[in-house]
């Protein structure tokens, strides 16, 4: 069978799939693995972490079932969360514990209100959708509260993509795995953590092809039949694709292969934003304190959803890399994230786009120098990536960051009774999304994937 | 395969997906849910156990035949006819 893309789940996808026994083809465009969980090194010494800025305790756990111990163990928790705005500004924990003691003592909200918000929160799954939006669940919940919204939401917005206009649903689904009981990252670096992974699909027998593009993934009477790439046709009996959603049903495989009730609700799904990055390298040699590592800033007086992917924002994240990133290696790096749209960068002429750009990095330097005084002048490498940098790294359309809107979910899902033996996984729905969700989609796919090849061997025995 | 190769079968999955439970105590007619630490994607792991160490195939709409020991027993007895323990894997 073949893996049609090396993010996170079709990394995982694939070692399921080799540990079930199956004879797995991972290809991947890209010279690295990964995705958008990746990295990139600049002259001087810089390493960059795309991706790394934070995952639920979950992916421990995901780890160490389908990976290895040596890989979970590299798992550890981030020392500081800050929120800092117009708001409000404390640091957290990031655990349900602490969510519940600061909305008492810092914004006052009576404890009944917030055990009644948790318990159905609690209670919200899959089958229980009443349409309301994330929005509308907060302000019956908490009327008018501004602030409240903007701690309940602001770090989900920046992990899935998530807007007061989604379902709450899929909000309720999030919250409970993400902001229970803290934040985690992989010590050593996205890098690391992809080598890892590599070896353990080779040791597995995992066929890996990088800079491999798949141009088509070929139907016969409804059936998959195999890959095209580079003008040759690879047969196989399933295919796990990997790629964006919408890409694999309408640039893949193609709208003629597809009942026109299926085709329609794909081209309806909305893509999730894109994002703008800041990379900020610290010279060698040069260090700063430790400050946090995860800062939800903004200088936004009321939090808006809108606002936030707004091209001139001024709400983002910063992510500072001290050397416990990467033991062993004494350097500093600082990366902002801010959510974008693709439809406000994807036009401009090349003039206009480098002056963006510049705007951007020269705001963010602006905002770091205010949390870290004196930094400008020990930054020796800055540079910016935009949707278009997404668009082009992982050809997910619009550099879509975090993949589609809830109603991905299903077609992402059924893909399999469309055409037989194709499967995708992949960030859909907003539950599948981060490090997490995409490992975790990649698991139950590759359970469907082989389900699927051990009924071809029953069928022929 | 009888009952207790069964629970056997099934108990010898569970550990390798759950290293750190006991599962000496486990209560048949309980659900496994409330008794240790399992969540939807174990019980994934479970069903994907089954289809390699048994080759039995569990449709997804039958993960909740699964939920207790006596249901698995109930459930697998037809598919486990004939097929031999393996432990230990
Ligand atoms: C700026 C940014 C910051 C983020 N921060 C975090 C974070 O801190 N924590 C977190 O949990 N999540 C974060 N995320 C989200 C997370 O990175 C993604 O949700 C996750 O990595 C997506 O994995 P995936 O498997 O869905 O797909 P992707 O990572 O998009 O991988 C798809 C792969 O398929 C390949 N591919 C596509 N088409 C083809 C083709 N035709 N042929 C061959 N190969 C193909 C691509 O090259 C790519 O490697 C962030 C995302 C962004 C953009």
């Amino acid at each position: 069978m073949v893996v049609v893309g090396s993010g996170l789940a079709g990394l995982t996808g694939a070692v399921v799939l080799a540990r079930a026994g199956r004879k797995v083809l991972l290809v991947e465009q890209h010279y690295n693995l990964g995705g958008l969980a990746t990295w990139f090194k600049r002259r001087g010494g810089h390493v960059f972490d795309v991706s790394l800025h934070g995952f639920p305790a979950g992916m421990k756990k995901t780890c160490r079932k389908y990976w290895s111990k040596e890989i979970a163990d590299s798992i550890v928790r981030l020392d500081g969360i800050r929120f800092d705005n117009p708001q409000f500004r404390f640091d957290t924990e990031f655990t349900r514990e602490d969510f519940v003691a600061k909305l008492q003592s810092v914004f006052g909200v009576e404890p009944a209100a917030i055990e009644r918000f948790f318990a159905e929160l609690a209670r919200m799954d899959f089958y229980s959708d009443s349409g309301e939006t994330v929005g509308e669940l907060f302000e019956r919940h908490f009327p008018g509260r501004n602030d409240v919204h903007r701690l309940l939401l602001e770090p989900i917005s920046y992990a899935n993509g998530s807007h007061l206009s989604d379902p709450a649903i899929a909000y309720g689904i999030v919250f409970g795995n993400f902001m229970a009981s803290g934040v985690y990252t992989f010590s050593g670096g996205t890098d690391k953590l992809v080598k890892s992974m590599k070896a353990e699909l080779e040791r597995l027998g995992v066929h890996i092809r990088n800079r491999v593009q798949v141009d088509r993934i070929l139907v016969e009477r409804g059936r998959v039949r195999g890959v095209e790439a580079h003008g040759r046709v690879i047969a196989c009996g399933a295919v796990l694709s990997n790629a964006n959603l919408k890409a694999t049903v309408e640039r893949l495989v193609g709208r003629e292969h597809f009942t026109s009730e299926y085709a329609e609700s794909v081209a309806k799904v909305r893509l999730n934003n894109s994002s703008c990055q800041v990379y900020m390298g610290l010279r060698e040699g040069e260090s700063i304190p430790f400050v946090t590592d995860l800062l939800f800033t903004s200088t936004a007086s009321r939090f808006d959803s809108l606002e936030l992917c707004e091209m001139d924002t001024s709400s983002r994240t910063f992510s500072f890399y001290y050397p416990k990133t990467r033991p062993g290696l004494e350097r500093y790096a600082i990366v902002a994230s801010t959510n974008a749209h693709w439809s406000d960068w994807n036009l401009l002429s090349p003039a206009e786009y480098e002056s963006r750009k510049a705007l951007l990095v020269e705001r963010t330097l602006e905002s770091v120098e205010h949390y870290v005084p004196g930094v400008r002048g020990k930054i020796e490498h800055v540079e910016a990536a935009t949707p278009r940098t997404f668009e082009f790294y992982v050809q997910s359309p619009e550099g879509t960051s975090f993949g589609t809107k809830f109603e991905g979910l299903k077609p992402s899902m059924t893909l399999h009774e469309q055409v037989r033996g194709l499967f995708h996984a992949g960030s859909v729905g907003i539950i599948m999304s981060g490090w997490l969700g995409a490992a975790n989609y990649g698991v139950i796919a590759a359970n469907k994937v082989d389900a699927w090849l051990h009924s071809l061997v029953e069928v022929e025995a | 395969m009888n009952r207790e190769e069964i629970i056997l079968a099934i108990k010898d999955i569970i550990q390798t997906i759950a290293p750190d439970e006991d599962l000496s105590e486990l209560k048949t007619d309980v659900r496994l849910r409330d008794q240790i630490e399992l969540d939807s994607m174990d019980f994934l792991d479970i069903v994907m156990e089954l289809r390699k160490r048994y080759g039995v195939q569990v449709p997804e709409e039958d993960y909740k035949e699964l939920a207790t020991l006596d249901g698995c027993v109930a459930y697998l007895a037809p598919h486990m006819q004939g097929k031999t323990l393996k432990v230990g894997v």
